[in-house]
């Protein structure tokens, strides 16, 4: 269904199996938006006044992925363009006054509990509005009178989801999706390359003329070939994700890996983590590539013994920071030691839980493109902190260069390790966009995310996940893109009882 | 101690070393190619293998010899070590070079193997060696080559000492000859006394994948010659070749050896298939040499990545046999726009470029102050001066400051002297090319 039957980039009609134009080398499976014959239109919001909207002046709220105060979140007024005020109520457990009152009372009250600091640790806010906190949501929550939404009897509800299965090594390895490059057995993640064997008797995509040789170098032209790397995608029924090189880069240094488990109640769950190599460093691509590897072991473990997601997502993000730190050398003081960024998002029984380091991002994009999407992330990102510290306007701190210096990363060289996690309950159906910056830089701010993300991301995210690659490499792909698709949907009616009373998530500092 | 682990033929490895991220539109790709050859006879001591060396001594024999007396003298005692140190079971013999070509010893065409009798026999027959006659260099050369042909043995080498210039026999003939016997075997290059031409005998040694080197007492002959022919005798495997594979569009911009001593190979290519060249290295024992490969590859836009050329060390088979190949290295370009990553220079590459500098700079402040440039000579030794001093050329900075006063050395601030020895200057000359390895901070 996503085959196209020529190159995006020239109308070269390509073969079967082709992964690169053969005549202008652009990448055939990440075709840009206009290319895909069968994209439905993307919705685009009647033209508002739209609020400026930058998408997040980080300072507000800190932490913990609430929303700009700029975005007219509370949509108090019906935010005009953006659907009518029920509409614009994506209900985020994380903040019920500010996202489950508005429906009820058009109190344009912003937030009222502006109750971190910048760096606020998300777990810091576990009492106030955290799903699993005391906090007291107001009347007529769509959720119900009861804070506890991690009811452990919620059964399987991923809307698409198969079978409840572990990931990759063991299990099924998914149905690799119609459009997918690779044919059966033939996913790159599943059946990494053989050093040098497979490579043999390939033809050079560069020059066409000669061979590839165990180097994975032309014979003729000398050019590097596209590796399995460079180019990857993966879909399991209720997630996917592709990452790629970009068109700027020598290598890809980006990295994630997508899973799907069950809960101990035979529920659903379905992990996506989305890691992004810090250049600068040495050997990011292995520090991607550990982080999320252990990550996504480590939530395998926690999710399917019952653990707490909010809790096993900190630690994963812990195991993750671990493997990274035991790719360093030995040499103390290193300075020079693998790093990595990291985002993931873990959807289970009805709440959606989200963790970071890093300026990796989540947005959440409603299903129904007339509601608010939001960006879930806070980056720890020097433009950020300034901005969150009131040092800095935005648009001052974002314009300069440091803009983009990260401050928070994963790996021997990190100061503080703060992992920053946050849990929502979304009551409507969405799906989130768990990316790096390379995708985001072309689509900053959360409605531009909605924007490029195709109307049936839910229903086929292999393919969303392809249209913002192309989008970024449209966008000239500067950087390495990696986005991973996990579709959120809400679950059938029913209401927890009063005593599922899950631990509160008093995180670990 | 005997390292009994280790087998005969030492094990080749390769390592490259290069910054190999180029700016848009970059093209020139450096790279320092380091080969290293472990485990041979030199280190093992023990590992004897009978013919697998053949060497031939030439001795000068001209009637200048005798002026002073003690070059003769220093010839035979020098020559007799040197046979001192041949190891039983390789194949020898003695030449005495004038203006023709004589076998000293055994004759008739033909090369001894040494054990206690030949060894004596030859050391006898020195004592019949008088001088009288010209020099004809390329005559010994080739009677030297013929004697070696007739080897079976894997190392032929040649050791040539000489007092004079060539003077009868014309330079083309030298050097024609020098052309046909390069690659047949190697040969290092002794002057003694201070009446022989710097570049008549390094260019035997270049030629001959050699060392060149001046003794100017005639007392220390016997010495060099022993440390000469030790060398020779840790030699384990002969002809290996530099390949390097280029892929189409890129040229090749040069190739040297650039450790321990400078040695231009670019143009003694010869062609191994398809774009591929070897470039010869003579004969290895345990010892680690390095070389510096420049090429030029088209360019590509940023994010690409290219093998800009393949370097392999080989050893080529028998005739119609493929070469064996003993190691390999490869030299990448990868474009970006990170001007970081780009504009860093390769410590290695930058090292040897300045000694590269440095032979150069000698070798033209030298030439400049033989033609009364005074100014061009001072400028050019006080650079030489600076770049011994940051590269830490300790031997190059000693046989400088013989020829020079040097006011400033971090500076390059240097006062030609009045007066200087002809042995310091041709030391200076005949040693220019040797170079000093990256200090290890």
């Amino acid at each position: 269904m996503h085959r196209l039957s020529g190159c995006p980039s020239c109308a070269e009609p390509l073969e079967e199996g082709d992964r690169f134009c053969g005549v202008c080398g652009h990448a055939v499976s990440a075709p840009p938006p206009a290319a895909a014959a069968d994209n439905p239109t993307v919705p685009i919001p009647p033209a508002p006044p739209a609020p400026a909207a930058p998408p997040a002046p980080a300072g507000a709220a800190g932490g913990y992925g609430t929303p700009a105060p700029g975005v007219p979140r509370a949509a108090a007024e019906p935010a005009p363009g953006w659907g009518s005020a029920a509409s614009a109520a994506p209900t985020l457990v994380d903040d019920p006054a500010a996202w489950a009152a508005t429906p009820a009372e058009p109190d344009p009250e912003p937030e009222p509990e502006q109750r971190q600091g910048p760096a606020g640790a998300t777990y810091a806010s576990s009492d106030h509005g955290n799903p699993y906190g005391t906090g007291t949501p107001p009347e007529g929550t769509p959720w119900g009178p009861t804070e506890a939404p991690y009811a452990p009897a919620a059964p399987a509800a991923s809307a698409d989801g198969p079978e409840p299965r572990h990931d990759r090594p063991e299990g099924n390895p998914g149905t690799p999706a119609e459009g997918t490059p690779w044919g059966p057995g033939e996913a790159p993640y599943e059946n990494p390359p053989q050093p040098g064997g497979a490579a043999g008797g390939r033809t050079c995509v560069a020059c066409r003329a000669g061979h590839v040789d165990t180097d994975g170098y032309c014979e003729h032209c000398g050019h590097a070939q596209p590796r399995e790397r460079d180019h990857l995608e993966e879909e399991l029924g209720s997630v996917a994700a592709v990452s790629d090189r970009g068109l700027r880069h020598h290598r890809n240094e980006d990295s994630f890996a997508v899973a799907a488990t069950a809960l101990p109640d035979g529920s659903a769950a379905t992990v996506a983590i989305v890691c992004d190599g810090v250049s600068s460093a040495s050997r990011p691509d292995e520090a991607s590539a550990a982080a999320a590897g252990a990550a996504n072991e480590a939530l395998l473990e926690a999710l399917p013994r019952g653990a707490h997601p909010q809790e096993a997502m900190h630690e994963a993000i812990l195991a993750a920071a671990a493997a990274v730190n035991a790719l360093a050398p030995e040499t103390p003081g290193a300075q020079n030691a693998p790093a990595c960024t990291l985002v993931g998002a873990v959807v289970s029984g009805g709440l959606l839980t989200i963790g970071w380091v890093g300026d990796s991002r989540a947005y959440w994009v409603p299903d129904d493109r007339a509601a608010l999407p939001r960006r879930l992330t806070e980056d720890d990102s020097w433009a950020a902190q300034m901005v969150a510290a009131g040092l800095m306007g935005e648009a001052e701190a974002y314009a300069d260069v440091r803009a983009h210096a990260i401050t928070g990363w994963l790996g021997a060289d990190a100061y503080d390790l703060d992992p920053h996690t946050a849990t929502f309950k979304p009551d409507h159906p969405g799906v989130v966009v768990v990316c790096t910056d390379g995708l985001w830089n072309y689509a900053e701010s959360a409605r531009e995310m909605a924007q490029v993300l195709p109307a049936d991301a839910a229903t086929r995210p292999l393919h969303s996940a392809q249209v913002l690659v192309g989008h970024a490499l449209d966008g000239g792909g500067h950087d390495n893109v990696t986005v991973a698709i996990v579709p959120f949907a809400t679950q059938p009616e029913q209401e927890p009882g009063p005593d599922a009373e899950p631990g509160p998530a008093a995180g670990p500092e | 101690m005997a390292n009994f682990a280790k087998p005969n033929a030492p094990r080749f490895s390769v390592e490259v070393y290069q910054n190999e991220f180029l700016p848009e539109g970059g093209r020139d790709v450096h790279a320092i190619v380091t080969v290293t050859a472990t485990g041979g006879a030199a280190a093992t001591r023990t590992a004897v293998a009978d013919g697998t060396a053949a060497v031939v001594l030439m001795v000068d024999c001209s009637g200048s010899m005798e002026y002073p007396p003690e070059k003769m003298r220093g010839a035979r005692e020098a020559t007799a070590a040197a046979i001192d140190t041949l190891r039983d079971g390789t194949a020898f013999a003695v030449i005495a070079g004038t203006h023709v070509a004589k076998e000293v010893y055994p004759g008739q065409g033909r090369l001894a193997v040494a054990d206690a009798t030949t060894r004596d026999r030859a050391k006898e027959a020195l004592r019949g060696l008088s001088s009288g006659g010209g020099t004809a260099i390329g005559t010994w050369l080739r009677l030297a080559d013929g004697l070696l042909r007739g080897s079976s043995a894997a190392i032929r080498h040649g050791i040539l000492l000489t007092d004079g210039r060539n003077e009868h026999e014309e330079p083309a003939v030298l050097r024609a000859t020098l052309d046909a016997c390069a690659g047949r075997f190697t040969c290092d290059a002794r002057g003694v006394g201070t009446d022989w031409d710097v570049k008549e005998v390094t260019g035997i040694a270049h030629a001959l994948l050699g060392s060149a080197d001046i003794v100017a007492d005639p007392a220390h002959l016997a010495e060099d010659f022993t440390r000469m022919m030790e060398n020779v005798m840790g030699k384990e495997v002969a002809d290996v070749a530099l390949r390097l594979w280029t892929p189409v569009g890129v040229e090749i911009q040069y190739v040297k050896q650039v450790a321990p001593s400078l040695l231009d190979l670019t143009d003694r290519r010869t062609e191994a298939g398809p774009r591929a060249g070897d470039y010869p290295t003579g004969s290895w024992g345990d010892e680690s040499r390095e070389y510096h490969v420049c090429v030029r590859v088209p360019t590509a836009t940023v994010g690409q990545e290219m093998l800009a050329a393949r370097t392999t060390l080989v050893l080529p088979g028998a005739a119609g046999e493929p070469a064996t190949v003993l190691a390999q290295g490869l030299v990448r370009a990868v474009w970006t726009d990170d001007l970081a990553a780009s504009t860093a220079i390769n410590a290695q590459v930058a090292h040897y470029t300045g000694q590269a500098e440095l032979a150069e700079a000698i070798q033209q402040g030298l030439e400049a102050r033989k033609m009364g440039d005074v100014g061009g000579a001072t400028a050019k030794l006080g650079r030489a001066v600076q770049l011994a001093s940051s590269s830490g050329n300790a031997d190059t900075a000693r046989l400088l400051s013989k020829v020079v006063d040097v006011v400033d050395a971090v500076a390059g601030t240097v006062r030609l002297k009045a007066k200087v020895a002809d042995a310091d200057e041709m030391t200076l000359d005949t040693r220019s090319t040797q170079t000093v390895r990256v200090k290890k901070t």
